[in-house]
């Protein structure tokens, strides 16, 4: 239809002259507004903005490096204090619990930026704004990953270098470049992969709550299954749970593993990898596919 | 211009839109109606590409929504208000979207102007009242100024100054040439708002028309007659005296006579010959609501009744009399009958007269052509002095009374489709 058609009565005379028209010209009304081609660009840009707009990030953020922080200058002070002597471990070693209780928030974060826009309808909103949902999805991995990494790599190498110069006369040996790469860029690329993985669970669960415990008991179950395996003919098992819970594959990185055999090196990196490309792959099918 | 093509949607063994086609036209208000759970988020979801029809397609501008580039500066919507992230200032919200498409910022501070919330733009959306987070919505359909605009009740929670600014909004943004969809549930503000109506119950396609046609095809003008309140035996008389005539008669609640089927000088003629005084006789024409109302109320899923409090009631002292019930539009026959023309398929649309009373004389009743506004193709009914040969209105066509709604149902929704989809 081209020409300006005034709010009236439809006369059925009209309808043949629209039916005419091919669908995909518009001509009734074009916007001043210039029309730009949309990329993976203008997403990183909306979700940069989300992300940074709740106070759910803050939060989660806020108590993360308070944890990580703040346990691991305790850990510092008290081994420093106590008589015992280090006899040549890893000082970064002792940035480990913090990581692992801070891993929590990160978790937490991670479901968040998803299953939030669930719980609150606002995917509705996203999805029509972008009805390219792989981007949308692509935008919020890339978003939360870069911050979370950039985060927790702080938070980890400030605690590192705090506890290498407070143990430095106390029998610790000095950690050669590998340990310090592995203890700071190593531990902090797994923590944010795990938060990614959170996220795409709370993609696939669409729901905070059951997508937070589902990590939860991700992180821990292993372990506690593991401790209550007596029977001796389950011993293969309970070493395997052992070796590839979460905490373990993290303690890798500082050398300190609870067990010899398993992973090693920079293996829990590319465990992890494996598991959020699978993730990733999952939720993405079901994104394009379920109905939002 | 959006166009559905059999469409359907069924969430497990329950269908929610059954083959549903229509076409939404540029440069005009179209309203969508239905009643509660008739389907019309679903069919908003599916336009959207939110929902994945079962079957059948829909597209704005021959491109399925999701196949649309930069979709949201061709199609703006408001869905839902709650579908934000409450804990997110207004200014952000907007923002992340406008990003999202790559929209200039101050845009956003421009639509916030244009809905009024620019003094709120940096408060969380959590403390917004029904209105303002209508009005938030509303801003982000109109962020990409875009050429078709769908709105699921916009004026939910709007205080009369809203309500009449949406209306305008929605006027204006039509007179650009605009596509508007809008679904409500307020007959008063679709009248006022709507050129167009498709009006769809149960899942499937009502009414695709005009507003004039819409009434003037599912709800005949009626006379209201009134009669002295001192004598009730003359309203009897006259009662009687009408509806020998071939007219049909409804008491209403205060005592006036609803007639149909006769224009209004043979009334008085009537009322004369059985020597009966009148109080009253005025012409009336049917509301957008009683015409929605007639043609849905066997598509109507949900519906209340009396609170019977059954059980709980303290036992009626001896002598005192229950309370009547009010007499209204749960009452067998209320809505005033279709014109003779749809007597048989009262949904579908007009077509030109044909069947056993084309060869009625004079389209007097709301034929197809004739809105129900006086004109010169088509005199008001009650102005123009009775012809002889009338067709008999009311025998044949008993309203669709609705003690059984569910049983009722099937028949009306659709005569071409007699399978009822649930």
């Amino acid at each position: 239809m081209s020409t300006h058609q005034p709010p009236m009565p439809q006369a059925p005379a009209a309808a043949p002259d629209w039916q005419a028209a091919p669908g995909g010209t518009y001509s009734g009304y074009s916007s001043p507004i210039p029309i730009v081609r949309t990329h993976l660009g203008h997403a990183l840009a909306s979700e940069w903005t989300k992300i940074k707009s709740v106070r759910s990030t803050m939060w989660t953020l806020g108590v993360f490096i308070l944890l990580v922080v703040g346990i691991g200058l305790l850990a510092g002070v008290a081994v420093r204090s106590s008589s015992s002597d280090l006899s040549g471990q890893n000082p970064l070693s002792l940035g480990f619990f913090g990581l692992l209780l801070g891993n929590m928030c990160i978790i937490t974060l991670g479901v968040l930026t998803t299953a939030s826009e669930y719980g609150t309808g606002m995917i509705r909103t996203t999805m029509t704004a972008c009805p390219s949902r792989g981007r949308v999805l692509a935008a919020k991995a890339i978003v939360f990953f870069a911050l979370a990494f950039v985060v927790t790599l702080a938070a980890a190498s400030f605690v590192a270098m705090i506890q290498a110069s407070l143990l430095e006369g106390h029998g610790a040996r000095t950690p050669s470049t590998g340990e310090w790469l592995k203890g700071t860029v190593g531990v902090s690329l797994y923590v944010a992969l795990l938060g990614l993985l959170s996220l795409l669970v709370g993609s696939i669960i669409r729901h905070s709550a059951g997508a937070i415990t589902i990590m939860i008991a991700a992180v821990l179950a292993p372990l506690v299954i593991a401790m209550f395996m007596f029977a001796s003919s389950m011993e293969k098992i309970r070493q395997v749970l052992f070796e590839y819970s979460i905490p373990n594959q993290m303690s890798v990185f500082y050398a300190n593993s609870l067990s010899d055999s398993g992973p090693s090196g920079w293996d829990p990196l590319w465990i992890m990898l494996g598991v959020t490309a699978a993730a990733f792959a999952g939720a993405y099918a079901l994104l394009q596919s379920r109905d939002v | 211009m959006i166009e559905a093509v059999g469409l359907t949607k069924r969430y497990g063994d329950k269908t929610a839109v059954y083959n549903l086609s229509f076409q939404v036209r540029p440069g005009s208000v179209t309203g969508f109606l239905g009643p509660n759970g008739s389907g019309k988020s679903t069919t908003m979801r599916m336009i959207l590409g939110l929902d994945n029809p079962t079957s059948g397609t829909v597209t704005i501008g021959g491109y399925p929504y999701r196949k649309l580039p930069n979709a949201p500066r061709q199609v703006g919507a408001l869905l839902d208000a709650k579908a934000v992230h409450g804990g997110r200032a207004a200014r952000s919200h907007l923002l992340s979207l406008a990003q999202l498409s790559g929209i200039p910022a101050r845009r956003v501070d421009e639509v916030l102007r244009v809905v009024g919330l620019q003094d709120v733009a940096k408060k969380r959306s959590k403390g917004f009242s029904l209105g303002m987070g209508q009005r938030l919505g509303i801003a982000a359909a109109l962020l990409g100024d875009p050429q078709v605009l769908l709105f699921d009740e916009p004026v939910n929670g709007l205080d009369p100054e809203g309500i009449l600014w949406v209306r305008n909004l929605m006027k204006a943004l039509a007179a650009e040439g605009r596509t508007v969809f809008v679904s409500s549930h307020l007959m008063s503000e679709m009248a006022l708002t709507a050129d167009h109506l498709i009006v769809i119950g149960r899942g499937q396609l009502l009414a695709d028309m005009s507003v004039t046609d819409f009434i003037s095809a599912n709800s005949a003008d009626f006379a209201r007659v009134r009669t002295p309140d001192s004598e009730p035996q003359l309203r009897e008389k006259l009662s009687s005296a009408l509806t020998e005539a071939g007219g049909h008669v409804l008491p209403e609640q205060d005592g006036a006579l609803r007639v149909t089927g006769l224009p209004l000088p043979r009334i008085s003629d009537l009322a004369h010959e059985a020597d009966v005084r009148l109080w009253e006789l005025s012409p009336h024409q049917a509301s957008l609501e009683e015409a929605y109302m007639r043609m849905t109320q066997g598509a109507v899923d949900y519906r209340s009744t009396i609170d019977q409090k059954a059980g709980l009631q303290q036992p009626l002292p001896p002598g005192a009399q229950p309370p009547m019930p009010v007499p209204g539009q749960g009452q067998p026959g209320w809505y005033a009958p279709p014109p003779p023309q749809q007597a048989g398929q009262p949904f579908t649309a007009p077509t030109p007269p044909s069947g056993p009373y084309g060869g009625a004389p004079a389209g007097a009743y709301g034929a197809p052509g004739a809105p129900g506004a006086p004109s010169a193709g088509a005199p008001n009914p009650y102005a123009a002095p009775a012809p002889q040969g009338q067709p008999p209105v009311a025998p044949a066509q008993p309203p669709a009374a609705a003690p059984a709604p569910a049983a009722s149902a099937p028949a009306p929704a659709d005569p071409t489709q007699p399978k009822d989809a649930r």
